[in-house]
């Protein structure tokens, strides 16, 4: 599965569009990490506990996004977009969406 | 009386230790920056047509930075009299270098030769009392174009 966020791909040429596809995927930290950002808050700094947090369920809507595509049959997903929404206190929602495509 | 003296050493904490960790982050972000230089991020959408076609692939990076007490709090007071609050522009201009920083080192060892069509995306992902902004995420996306 080839992954993009050019409405193109170098060099190939796009047989048949399949519509959008998306993933997406709600995390909430857990009271350990919450402690730690409580801490950083006051001397400041980079939280790393929330970086990968954010990294690991942004794979796994990029992961959701990438099964749904092959479900129908796609070889390659184009302009894929990320949004981030923090619905609510704690929790954040990663979103994936892109085009899914067959290329010759 | 307890609550002012609480107050001025989580400033003179957030001062001292945001201080060092801004100056520390600045440093290393002006010395990544001059070694990745050669890999160009193009916020254009068509790359160039080539002769052999390069490979595609996916980048980014993300990083969620907070702000300290002390400029939070400096932040507060900019609230009441208005003007350019310096402490969240440099919060957010440290975690967007960084966020670039991260995507082109993983387009480095995919063995890219320039990303293209480069989003960035922020957002406030914890706030604290009265909405007040505690941490950033910054992500940065592109596609990474590699020569056969």
């Amino acid at each position: 599965m080839l992954l993009t966020n050019l409405e193109l791909v170098p060099g190939k040429r796009i047989t048949k569009h399949l519509g959008l596809v998306q993933g997406s995927s709600v995390r909430a930290k857990h009271v350990g990490r919450d402690l730690m950002a409580g801490l950083k808050n006051i001397f400041g700094g980079e939280l790393k506990g929330y970086t990968e947090l954010l990294q690991e369920s942004r794979e796994e809507a990029l992961n959701r996004m990438t099964q749904q595509a092959e479900a129908i049959g796609a070889t390659a997903i184009l302009n894929i977009r990320f949004s981030t929404s923090s619905i609510a206190q704690g929790a954040a929602e990663l979103f994936a969406y892109g085009t899914a495509v067959v290329l010759e | 009386m307890n609550d002012l003296i609480t107050l001025l050493i989580l400033l003179a904490l957030g001062y001292v230790f945001g201080q060092i960790a801004e100056k520390r982050h600045y440093k290393s972000i002006i010395k990544r920056e001059r070694i990745l230089r050669k890999l160009p991020v193009i916020a254009a959408k068509f790359p160039p047509a080539y002769r052999i076609p390069p490979n595609s692939f996916l980048v980014m990076g993300s990083v969620v930075i907070s702000v300290d007490y002390f400029k939070r709090f400096i932040a507060s007071l900019r609230n009441i009299i208005g003007g350019r609050v310096t402490s969240y522009e440099l919060l957010i201009d440290r975690a967007r270098r960084e966020a670039i920083l991260r995507m082109k080192e993983q387009a480095q060892q995919l063995g890219g030769t320039m990303v293209f069509n480069v989003k960035l995306e922020t957002a406030s992902i914890s706030k604290g009392r009265k909405q007040t902004i505690g941490s950033v995420e910054v992500l940065a996306y592109g596609t990474a174009l590699v020569k056969h």
